[in-house]
């Protein structure tokens, strides 16, 4: 573990750069704090919070100048990794047939600044699903190669997380090139580092940084403890495969359909939901064709349409699908739960929709 | 849609503010490749010139709101081998759809010196209530890109990629942060269809539905969460009798209101 000043921090990102990475991190563009380029550690949202419950995100201002004093956002880095729209390629037409030109895919490299541990596990469940089968997503995994990750520990937790039920957090334990605590006592801000890859070691090399003392993993272990006892939500996990499974048709999921809006924005703030769906636009002279992929959701009604109408007519049994899925198929399908803990699907519901509720009121009233 | 000749497009008005025609006009970059592809047989918004039907699309605005109106929506249908209405007037009856609500006689002897000149029904209804109809575009006024967007699948003979989700897709697609969540502004994009890009949340405001309702729009259980924001009962009403008050959905929910207010 090595220790690395406040003042260090735009050194850092610097020697970041230095290799060849483009930085993106939080930043505060507008009303909410959000995953956009960076320049420096003046673009980060110092002095910033935000509060979260069901339905409502607000940024606060806190009383020091902490870098990483917030929580998570709308939005995930799966905005980069998969990106919301996507051309796959284009087509122009030839004699009687067509020509196709494939689409050159070249994403820069991006160094993530202020991963979180359940973001850290989301991206490893997305990496399961695009690359890790042997049908390969060749722009997720041109995307995913160049990344350099850089987590954050969280030193609080907000009214919607849950990622000590999922066991996805709040300590990054795995998938980072480096890892950051930040501390800020009286008189002193600093970060601990932990390095995850050799990488990671290489570009501290050049920093002004110490090695930690004895005392700063005690340090670090009694931020992330606090912030393990700040959970805003709990979700018991025991058996839920089994408990969803035999819960199908719980007037629990009449009651929940009568709240959701079918809107689609749990899914699309979710870090881990992936499905897209692909379009096909030609332009007025019939001579040029694009195929598009964009990010799709399980509460539209296309979603589900096949021949003859659509599978899923009713919110009930998109919603049910939805949570179903994130919660216990998953685990069929990939081994994990698809849930990380982040609450995102919670704050972001407009009418407050809170999963780990949803599953308490089955487990409470289960056949 | 041959190869031999030109397709012919005609555009055809009822009761409207012309809005979406100026949409069409407004394409002044696309035109010259419209003009290419489609003879524009009848759009007297644009030239006095008129070519004789049949046509092969049809583009209707407005809605049907005077006996003549029932006649010539027939007429129209007869000469169009396809029909697309364009608007919240012709696919939902339009702002001046607000006369359901009310008696329409009494208006007309209020407004006019002459009431007796005056022949016009009861109702504003939308073109889909009176005639067969291939596709509805809505919007107040239409999105000019997803115009295109018909036209050019009418004329390959695809399906227009016209998603009838929320507005919300389109918010989280931009990167919009949610006015709802982030601010406590109350919007109706969670139950209103997508395809304006959704302009009001990028500029902060709340959504108002020019565009209709969506698919399986839960309005109940959004007009809870407005209240719980704050807004009034008769706040409520009037975001629900907008352009759109006599679609389905928002007029069912308007009258909730209506009556609760009373």
């Amino acid at each position: 573990m090595k220790i690395l000043d406040r003042n260090s921090v735009d050194l850092f990102f610097d020697a970041l750069k230095r290799q060849g990475f483009a930085l993106v991190g939080p930043t505060i563009p507008d009303s909410a704090i959000v995953y956009d380029e960076i320049g420096s550690s003046a673009d980060l949202p110092v002095g910033w919070t935000d509060e979260q419950d069901g339905g409502t995100y607000r940024l606060k201002k806190r009383d020091d100048e902490a870098l990483f004093g917030y929580v998570v956002g709308p939005q995930s880095w799966k905005k980069f990794l998969h990106p919301p729209s996507l051309r796959l390629w284009t087509a122009h037409r030839e004699g009687k047939g067509f020509k196709i030109i494939p689409e050159q895919d070249d994403p820069p490299k991006l160094a993530y600044i202020g991963v979180r541990s359940c973001e850290l596990h989301a991206i490893a469940i997305q990496d399961k699903v695009f690359i890790g089968g042997p049908f390969l997503d060749s722009s997720y995994g041109l995307r995913r190669e160049n990344v350099f990750i850089v987590a954050v520990n969280c030193g609080q937790a907000g009214g919607t997380c849950f990622c000590v039920s999922m066991k996805t957090g709040p300590k990054a334990t795995a998938g980072f090139d480096l890892a950051l605590t930040e501390i800020i006592e009286p008189g002193r801000h600093y970060f601990t580092v932990e390095t995850g890859t050799g990488r990671g070691e290489e570009v501290l090399r050049d920093l002004p940084y110490t090695e930690a003392t004895e005392a700063d993993p005690a340090t670090v272990e009694r931020i992330v403890e606090k912030t393990v006892s700040q959970m805003g939500r709990t979700l018991d996990t025991t058996d839920i495969k089994n408990l969803l499974y035999q819960n199908l048709e719980h007037p629990r999921w009449d009651q929940v359909a009568t709240r959701c809006l079918s809107c689609a924005n749990c899914t699309m703030v979710c870090p881990t939901c992936f499905c897209s769906t692909v379009e096909d636009v030609t332009d007025l002279s019939g001579e040029h064709a694009e195929r598009w992929r964009k990010w799709d959701s399980c509460f539209t009604s296309d979603f589900s349409f096949v021949h003859g109408g659509t599978v899923r007519p009713s919110v009930k049994s998109r919603y049910r699908q939805w949570m179903t899925h994130k919660l216990a198929t998953w685990i069929d399908q990939f081994g994990t739960s698809g849930c990380v803990g982040c609450g995102r699907c919670i704050t972001w519901c407009p009418v407050a929709i809170d999963i780990t509720e949803e599953v308490r009121a089955i487990r409470e009233t289960k056949k | 849609m041959g190869k031999r000749r030109k397709p012919k497009l005609a555009v055809w008005k009822f009761a409207s503010c012309d809005g979406c025609q100026l949409s069409l006009l407004n394409c002044v970059d696309e035109l010259p490749a419209l003009a290419e592809r489609v003879e524009i047989a009848h759009f007297l918004e644009a030239s006095s010139a008129v070519m004789k039907g049949p046509y092969d699309l049809s583009l209707v605005e407005g809605s049907i709101t005077t006996p003549r109106d029932l006649e010539r929506i027939l007429q129209v249908r007869r000469v169009s081998k396809f029909l697309v209405t364009i608007g919240a007037c012709a696919t939902a009856g339009g702002i001046q759809a607000l006369r359901n609500f009310k008696d329409v006689k009494e208006f007309v002897s209020i407004v006019y010196a002459r009431p007796d000149y005056i022949e016009t029904l009861e109702t504003s209804t939308p073109i889909a209530d009176h005639v067969p109809v291939d596709f509805e575009l809505h919007g107040c006024p239409i999105d000019k890109r997803q115009l295109l967007e018909v036209i050019g699948a009418f004329l390959i003979g695809r399906r227009p990629n016209v998603p009838s989700h929320s507005v919300c897709i389109e918010c989280k697609l931009k990167g919009t942060v949610c006015v709802m969540v982030a601010h406590g502004t109350p919007c109706l994009g969670p139950v209103t269809h997508a395809g304006c890009g959704a302009i009001c949340p990028s500029y902060h405001r709340g959504c108002y539905g020019c565009f209709g309702p969506k698919e399986t729009p839960n309005t109940a259980s959004l007009s809870r969460e407005w209240s719980r924001l704050g807004a009034s009962e008769q706040e409520i009403l009037n975001v629900f009798r907008g352009v759109n008050a006599n679609a389905e959905a928002f007029r069912k929910e308007s009258d909730l209101h209506a009556r609760r207010n009373d």
